[in-house]
């Protein structure tokens, strides 16, 4: 028995100890590293407190890529959130075909930030000399003339362009989870609404609506986490963009401490990073393991 | 109502126009010539279908100074086939333990595991470059399946360990009761039922070892060690820009996970809806 005990602690150590040093010693080294000067490729351990993050608000970048995280991120759950519900609840309305709507709605889960970058640049590029091209060729074509842009080389839209790749990459899981949700419903809950004379709309109101709101949660908290660190397919797609119109954070940390060798800043960029991150998983995961342990 | 159906069907449809429409540009764009290719006339088909951008997408073309995908795609493969089983592997022993030998704090050390699924990859950035350049392993192929085996432990725990709690304890316990010990349960009771939560994470676990970038920007500088994204987005930025070359390699990195996908869509799908904590 005792042997059980002690093989059972054999088995998680190796990850214990792996996700210790790799997530929270890294993480401590990180928040070390962000409070010292280390601005070289040499590492220089002077402590510095916190000048580099009080240098990091004053820093042109750093606030013009915040902003875009911030725009951004409400863009993108706005749009990812609504056209799921949507696409859902009209696949749940006993579609033919479901399963090849499904699967299209979904592929571009499966496929690399990088590739939608390198797609979506292509289909979003504006052409030069005042000629339609790729989507704006399309909207004219379908007299749409008045929705052309120069999309991400417009530095008034710039990382509103990126967020229609990275929509079109996630609506189709947000989609699954209400699918999901909506499927768990039980049975007698409809009928039961059904008998008091409720119409479709009233269907949805009063009882799918409200029922769905833990996976509104799951949505948001995913597509949130995935907004506030997003990387590649900024990076792939258009870049910084031109004055920083694309810029997001965690480009920026790339570039300052692998491009610019100011570790201490990137340091810096990568914390406050963890911190928004942190602010919205950790309530979230201190609830639902709380509620799992009182079921 | 016949009204209705007509939008229904409308909406569903105009949305599969959209979802589809970059598939239809990457494929349109990787059959054409290079002579064939301006933007004026991407969405056109190509008048002749050749299969030459493939060739120099996967082969690349030394007097250009292009590089090929081929070496790259394997890098991938070897990359991507370790990292998953093991850390697939690791996931159903730690779900094990956490399911069916909970020790005090469980439920703590499975939140701490947790939260490294979520956390930003940057703030763990410069402690990994100077762990792996001491330990020698910066810039190559298995330092990388270190980086995804480590970072891969959270999203593995969590469904062998939502799939571990669907199995009864009691099994456990008979099993306990006829002598059998912490490693017999393991390799007798428990790995013969695992089959559905290993093809689960397997699949999760090569879709987004695949699909990396940051990783595999960070730590393997050398184009040849590159994994396949990487080696992607650098034929992309290239200076001579070939967009139907760029466009087969898209396809040609893209086209694993697909093929994953339409054969394993059920299980896919079950994948993400665990990595979304639905089943907590």
């Amino acid at each position: 028995m005792k042997t059980d005990r002690i093989l059972s602690i054999l088995f998680i150590l190796p990850s214990l100890i792996l996700v210790g040093i790799f997530i929270y010693g890294f993480i401590g080294w990180t928040g070390w590293v962000s409070m010292v000067n280390w601005r070289d490729v040499f590492p220089d351990f002077t402590f510095v407190g916190l000048r580099n993050y009080a240098r990091l608000f004053q820093h042109f970048r750093f606030v013009i890529s915040m902003k875009n995280t911030l725009v951004f991120t409400v863009l993108f759950l706005l749009f990812s959130i609504s056209i799921g519900l949507l696409l859902a609840i009209l696949l749940d309305r006993k579609v033919r075909f479901e399963g090849f709507f499904r699967t299209v709605y979904l592929f571009p889960m499966a496929v690399s930030f990088v590739v939608t970058g390198v797609a979506w640049r292509w289909i979003l590029n504006p052409g030069t000399g005042g000629e339609s091209v790729g989507l704006n060729w399309l909207l004219e074509r379908m007299g749409l003339g008045f929705l052309k842009s120069g999309w991400y080389t417009d530095p008034n839209i710039g990382i509103k362009a990126v967020v229609i790749a990275a929509v079109w990459q996630m609506s189709g899981y947000v989609m699954a989870l209400y699918l999901a949700g909506i499927r768990s419903i039980p049975n007698e809950l409809y009928e039961a609404a059904q008998l008091d004379g409720a119409n479709v709309f009233q269907l949805y109101r009063h009882i799918v609506l409200p029922l769905l709101r833990p996976v509104t949660l799951s949505a948001v908290i995913i597509l949130g986490h995935i907004s506030l660190k997003i990387f590649d397919l900024v990076f792939a797609m258009t870049g910084s963009g031109i004055g920083f119109s694309c810029d997001v954070p965690a480009l920026f940390m790339y570039d300052t401490t692998f491009r610019g060798n100011y570790f201490s800043q990137g340091a810096a960029i990568a914390m406050i990073l963890l911190m928004c991150v942190a602010a919205l998983i950790v309530p979230y995961l201190t609830y639902s393991i709380r509620t799992e342990v009182r079921r | 109502m016949r009204l209705g159906r007509f939008f229904l069907y409308l909406v569903l449809i105009i949305f599969v126009l959209f979802y589809l429409m970059p598939v239809y540009v990457l494929v349109v764009t990787s059959l054409k010539s290079f002579k064939e290719i301006s933007l004026r006339t991407m969405w056109i088909p190509p008048k002749e279908i050749g299969f030459s951008s493939f060739v120099r997408a996967w082969y690349g073309d030394k007097s250009r100074g292009l590089r090929g995908l081929s070496g790259n795609f394997m890098n991938s493969v070897y990359l991507t086939v370790p990292a998953t089983l093991i850390s697939s592997v690791l996931g159903s022993m730690n779900g094990y333990v956490l399911t069916k030998w909970k020790f005090k704090r469980a439920n703590l050390v499975f939140a701490l595991l947790l939260f490294g699924m979520f956390i930003p990859y940057q703030s763990i950035l410069i402690p990994l470059v100077q762990v792996l350049q001491k330990t020698k392993l910066y810039g190559s192929i298995p330092g990388l399946i270190l980086v995804h085996c480590v970072y891969g432990i959270p999203i593995t725990t969590l469904i062998f360990r939502n799939y571990y709690s669907t199995i009864p304890s009691d099994i456990v316990e008979a099993a306990k009761i006829d002598g059998a010990g912490f490693v017999k349960i393991f390799a007798k009771v428990i790995l013969p039922l695992s089959g559905p939560a290993f093809a689960v994470t397997a699949i999760w676990q090569f879709t987004s070892i695949w699909n990396d970038f940051l990783f595999g920007l960070v730590v393997t500088p050398n184009p040849s060690v590159q994994p396949i994204t990487v080696a992607l987005n650098n034929l992309a930025g290239s200076y001579f820009v070939e967009w139907n070359v760029q466009m087969a390699g898209a396809l040609i990195t893209a086209l694993p996970t697909l093929i994953v996908y339409i054969f394993l869509g059920k299980l896919f799908m079950r994948g993400l809806l665990s990595g979304s904590l639905s089943g907590m």
